[in-house]
């Protein structure tokens, strides 16, 4: 340990893993962490910040919980080490705490749950029936960015699981299908899956906000570097050194050319050895930087004479949106009261805890890479561009995915990989740094909104009008997206005559920014549920009852002209809370009486807030096929192409699948996304895939059920089972017919019987107004929460969130839960404590979310207003829940003390500062 | 010799004059201070010197060895003075945190959000350094120089801490403000020491600041203001008046501004009184 006599620093280092003796050798100094994924190969152990910031690589030594990317490998010499995979397969407590965890939907993702595990175990090997509060402390140290805790909690403490599933199809809460890897340790993420011996590339990027560079003599920096077998910059790329997602705004390169335009762009990439290309220090890369002046914020970007990011963009104008309908202006001149305000939000960082990962290898003439993404056939088709390469050369395989929620849309590691294994012809591997991942990859758009409206003296919204301008960064990604979004949105579910909502996206020399949960909704409703909050007080109405007055209804028409007859339920959502929200405003009001004379800092405010969101591309076709096919052994197999990145898409779309065929869930055998397997199920996004891929796997079943309905001679009713190689039909009159798998044709697949349908949502283009019917349906939401503000320190503690989400039909309602929990989590953290600022929050100690001791109790009301195009009924969901969390925050902050903050995050010095304000204003009114 | 060896602190320090080298205890610091780059080697490991790792009193003295975690803090028997440090234990990153970093390891880190510096000096603690050729001990404020900067000369570890018996009825208390529940570094943090006679008047007061300048404070005016008045007159809302805060310089940064700091400073600081009071008990 101390001057070691020898030239080689490796020592023999011995502990016992998970229960086997183990000697090593590696430098002391080693991360633990380092050497159990990568010698040992116990690869349930998750890197997720490198820094003990996130928890996901807890192990137990001699029984307690550490983080072992911060523990040097000499230090568990002699000492007993266990992780998930051994505890899973050996201790009692973690096989039943594992089991409870499927019970109630306490995995996600997956990625934090062997961290979780761990740290839960410890803690009940020590006490075995903690309280909550034990718990929270036991699990502090891990971050989950899905669930929301509150099912870890619940899975933690044992209390008893949503109602046990009676069946297994449609509406059934039964467990994640591929929950079992989840628990147990074996699920494979994108650093799981590389083979032994990969090469290891690495991206050089720009240090700085906006710069020229040189490149020196980089073939010498090979030659001189022993174990570097390549280096790779844009002029290896033999297509097109561009990558993007929107047809028209793709301009973004694999590598800058010759000026990078944000902190973090690549410039070149290394490729070797894993141990010389992880020990390389990279300021030693060839290359000389002119800094130049960048442009950080939209406003700067719009000035008269602004450096321009990109040639042909005045003004470093992207794109805009606009929705009008009626008057806004002549509207709001007529209004009994009005209200208008500015909002601004920062960038947020998606901070799932899996950073991009993934590996690629030559095949032929083929490149297949196997890691972490939300879009396949996206990714597949965009790397083909980059190679020169035909679509049908290149195969994505999805591995599981640590999170996504809209990042993992774009590439990342793919193109780099890519190249790196088509010039040197070997497995290359490639996992970001949590500092690269967020210098990096896009962030939600930082907004700045300006926002009236108005309303008549009977409560009724008669003008609307918002402005909204979003930094989209360096380069456009799904920027377009939340410019045509936003107006669609803005409104809220909310009947509204006279509507004008503007958008614009401005490029500037930072991260570019994407897709994130709502691609620019929540920033919108923010505004617009706080405006509202304002008008109900001066009208002195009820809020929640302000907004049951404005609810949109069946057959009223959008701000886009859209008409839905049926299917519309956003006044369910908002009286489901009645009786809950009347309880909370009494006790806030019984609460702040006695705190107020007690003198006691604290006060208690309600806030409620709605939120919409439209499923699927807006105005777009976005179909997704679903496979299925039945083999002559009697084998139904499901090719389930939409990626599941946590949210449930391979129990979801099975349930679906099982229910519309009449068999039990667990006779199908399920072929996850692989782009040479599973047809094009579209990416994982816009709410669409309940929605969208549902209905193509239910069109899928259908047919397939028609099929044999057909051989058999059968009725619609007749009920299906299998049998070995023999399906037996029976007709409700009791007829039994047969089908003989064996005596039928095998089509190219191995299938005696197939089906590949495609279901794509109706929807109408829009037109120069933002008038048509730009999605097939909507889901629905209202949420409120009860919360106390510190007005001396401007701190915020929740204390319950009442959550009314309308889901059509809940195809799962565990699956359910777990969506509205960990969006309402993803919305504390946008309300309280999340802001990327790109060189300052680059890691998970500066950039804060929300831990398991900031997400309260949650109270979950699933409704169900069924729309004609969903299967079975269904909605989308995976968006809609965080969209009122954040207002709903913001509003219960204004009701206990009556600051306003309009700049997020809330933190306690903006809260502080805005009670001040409203304190002045009251007494100058008092 | 095998890295993982067990060694002596002589032969430790021994090797350290030999060799200029970085020093690795709990890894809490020392890794994410690498920024994903590879460790360094050779360094002293504190965590297998002999001798380090035990907390215990020593004649007059607490003693704090070098290798001691916070775990280790939280779980031992220790007199009511050591609350507030308990308390900052509790609030060090996480319990895996807590359970790896070392009490020593945090006030060597000299970062000016350190949770453990405002309780140390708030307990009158020193500084135990060693080398080959001497051992010196010295305050604790005299210890931590800067931001990142010690007293530490390259061939010296610090040993210990000595933490100084405390009389019965000591209080002690800690709090910290920031913007999550776990894993979160300070807005501003503040330690509190009162020793109380049996008239119940203060006979002693130490009061530290951290996260409001580069290197944690003592609120000197304050301390004298409450120096001999009766445990339960400190009760008095607005107790704590801006002058005493004199001596603070917090920068702005992502977590708060300078002015915030000062203000959470006054109000925590002001309700912390009015809780020593009443653990003070009635006159």
């Amino acid at each position: 340990m101390i001057s070691p006599s020898r030239d080689k620093s490796s020592i023999d280092i011995s502990f016992l893993l998970n229960g086997s003796s183990t000697t090593i050798e590696a430098i002391p100094t080693t991360r633990l962490s380092e050497v159990l994924r990568e010698v040992n190969g116990t690869r349930d152990v998750k890197i997720g910040c490198n820094a003990g910031d996130c928890g996901a690589c807890t192990i137990l030594v001699d029984g307690s919980p550490v983080c072992s990317c911060i523990t040097a490998v000499s230090q568990v010499d002699g000492k007993k080490i266990e992780t998930l995979s051994g505890l899973a397969a050996k201790d009692p407590v973690t096989k039943k705490l594992s089991q409870s965890f499927l019970d109630h939907g306490a995995a996600q993702c997956g990625i934090c749950t062997p961290g979780i595990l761990v740290a839960a175990t410890a803690l009940l090997r020590e006490n075995h029936s903690p309280d909550e509060a034990l718990v929270l402390n036991a699990l502090g140290g891990v971050l989950c960015r899905c669930t929301g805790y509150r099912k870890i909690i619940d899975a933690v403490l044992g209390v008893e699981p949503l109602n046990a599933a009676v069946s297994s199809g449609v509406g059934a809460a039964i467990a994640r299908l591929d929950g079992d890897e989840k628990v147990s340790g074996a699920d494979a993420f994108g650093d799981d899956v590389a083979p032994p011996g990969a090469l290891t590339l690495r991206v050089i990027r720009s240090p700085h906000h906006h710069a020229d560079f040189k490149l020196g003599d980089v073939s010498a920096f090979v030659d001189q570097t022993k174990g570097l077998a390549l280096v790779l910059t844009a002029q290896d790329i033999p297509g097109t050194n561009l990558f993007g997602v929107i047809p028209g705004f793709i301009d973004q390169p694999v590598f800058a050319e010759k000026t990078t335009r944000f902190r973090g762009e690549a410039i070149a990439a290394i490729v070797g050895d894993a141990h010389v290309v992880n020990k390389l220090d990279l300021s030693c890369f060839p290359v000389e930087w002119t800094e130049r002046e960048a442009i950080l914020t939209s406003g700067d970007a719009q000035e008269e004479g602004a450096i321009r990011l990109h040639g042909d963009k005045n003004k470093n104008l992207m794109c805009t949106g606009l929705v009008q309908c009626g008057d806004a202006v002549g509207g709001l001149e007529v209004a009994f009261v009005k209200s208008s305000g500015q909002f601004e939000t920062g960038f947020i960082e998606h901070a799932y805890i899996e950073p991009e990962a993934g590996y690629a290898r030559r095949i032929g003439n083929r490149i297949e890479i196997y890691g972490c993404t939300q879009a396949p056939f996206m990714d597949r088709n965009s790397v083909a561009s980059i190679m020169g390469l035909d679509p049908s050369a290149v195969r994505i395989v999805p591995t599981s995915v640590g999170g996504g929620f809209g990042s993992k849309l774009d590439l990342s590691f793919q193109p780099y990989v890519a190249l790196a294994t088509w010039m040197l012809n070997k497995p290359v591997r490639m996992t970001y740094t949590r500092i690269e991942s967020m210098q990096s990859t896009t962030k939600r758009h930082p907004s700045e909104i300006s926002l009236e409206i108005g309303a008549d003296k009977n409560g009724k919204i008669c003008g609307f009008n918002f402005a909204g301008t979003f930094n989209t960064g360096a380069y456009a990604s799904w920027g377009p997206t939340v410019a045509n979004r936003v107006p669609v949105h803005a409104s809220g579910p909310y009947s509204i005559e006279n509507y004008k909502a503007v958008s614009r996206a401005i490029y500037t020399h930072c991260v570019p920014a994407g897709a994130f949960r709502g691609f620019g909704v929540p920033q919108s409703a923010i505004a617009v549920e706080s405006i509202l909050d304002d008008l109900a007080v001066q009208l002195d109405m009820d809020r929640l009852e302000f907004r049951i007055f404005n609810a949109l209804e069946n057959n009223k028409p959008t701000v886009t002209g859209q008409v839905f007859e049926n299917s519309v339920g956003i006044r369910a959502c908002l009286e489901s809370l009645r009786p809950k929200w009347t309880d909370a405003l009494e006790q806030a009001q019984t609460y702040n009486t006695k705190a107020e004379k007690s003198g006691s800092p604290l006060r208690r405010g309600v806030g409620v807030a709605s939120g919409w969101y439209g499923c699927g591309n807006t105005s777009m076709s976005n179909p997704s096929a679903i496979k299925s096919g039945i083999t002559r052994d009697g084998l139904i197999c499901l090719h389930q192409g939409a990626v599941d990145i946590g949210q449930g898409s391979n129990t979801v779309i099975p349930q679906i699948f099982a229910s519309a065929l009449g068999v039990p869930i667990d006779q199908i055998l399920i072929k996850s996304a692989d782009t040479d397997i599973t047809p094009d199920a579209g990416k994982t996004s816009a709410s669409r895939q309940t929605f969208i891929s549902g209905n193509a796997a239910r069109l899928s079943a259908e047919a397939l059920r028609g099929e044999i309905l057909r051989l058999t001679n059968c009725p619609p009713d007749a009920t299906i089972r299998f049998d070995g190689s023999t399906i037996i039909v029976t007709a409700a009159h009791g007829t039994e017919r047969q089908i003989n798998l064996v005596s039928l044709k095998e089509n190219d697949n191995g299938y005696v019987l197939s089906a590949e349908e495609s279901y794509d949502p109706p929807t109408e283009p829009m037109d120069e107004n933002g008038q048509g019917s730009p999605y097939a349906l909507f889901g629905y939401a209202a949420q409120m929460t009860e919360l106390s503000v510190d007005t001396r320190l401007g701190s915020i503690k929740l204390l319950s969130f009442t959550a009314a989400h309308d889901v059509g039909k809940a195809i799962n309602p565990v699956l359910v839960e777990g969506q509205i929990h960990g969006g309402i989590a993803q919305g504390i953290g946008l309300a309280l404590m999340e802001e990327f600022i790109p060189g300052r929050t680059e890691n998970l100690h500066d950039y804060l979310i929300p831990t398991i001791g900031d997400v309260p109790p949650i109270e979950t009301y699933i409704l169900e207003v069924t729309d004609p195009n969903g299967p079975y009924g269904a909605k989308g969901l995976g968006e809609h829940v965080l969209i009122p969390t954040a207002p709903a925050i913001l509003n219960g902050i204004t009701h206990a003390c009556g600051a306003k903050v309009r700049k997020l995050p809330a933190t306690p010095e903006r809260v502080l500062a805005e009670i001040r304000i409203s304190n002045k204003k009251e007494q100058a009114n008092g | 010799m095998s890295g993982s060896e067990k060694i002596s602190l002589q032969d430790a320090l021994a090797a350290l004059a030999d060799k200029k080298m970085p020093i690795l205890a709990g890894g809490t610091d020392f890794y994410p201070g690498l920024m994903d780059g590879p460790a360094p080697y050779p360094v002293l490991d504190i965590t297998l010197i002999s001798g380090l790792k035990t907390l215990e009193k020593m004649n007059s003295d607490w003693r704090i060895g070098a290798a001691v975690t916070w775990t280790q803090v939280v779980k031992a028997e220790l007199p009511p003075a050591f609350a507030g440090l308990r308390a900052a234990a509790l609030e060090v990153g996480s319990l895996q945190i807590q359970n790896s970093g070392t009490v020593v390891g945090n006030i060597c880190n000299a970062s000016p959000a350190a949770d453990g510096v405002p309780p140390l000096i708030a307990l009158n603690a020193r500084v135990e350094i060693s080398s080959a050729s001497n051992v010196r001990v010295v305050p604790i404020e005299q210890f931590i120089l800067g931001v990142r900067d010690t007293a530490l000369e390259p061939d010296e570890i610090v040993t210990a801490l000595l933490v100084p018996e405390f009389p019965k009825g000591t209080i002690s208390k800690f709090k910290k403000l920031g913007t999550r529940s776990y894993l979160v570094i300070s807005i501003a943090m503040i330690a509190v020491t009162l020793e109380i006679s049996d008239a119940g008047i203060i006979s002693n007061v130490r009061i530290a600041v951290g996260a409001c300048s580069a290197v944690a404070q003592r609120l000197f005016a304050l301390e004298e203001e409450l120096a001999g008045l009766k445990i339960s007159k400190i009760a008095l809302s607005g107790s704590v008046r801006m002058d005493h805060l004199f001596g603070l310089s917090p920068i702005d940064d992502v977590r708060g501004s300078g002015g915030f700091r000062i203000e959470a400073v006054r109000e925590i600081l002001t309700r912390m009184l009015v809780d020593c009071a009443n653990d003070g008990g009635p006159s």
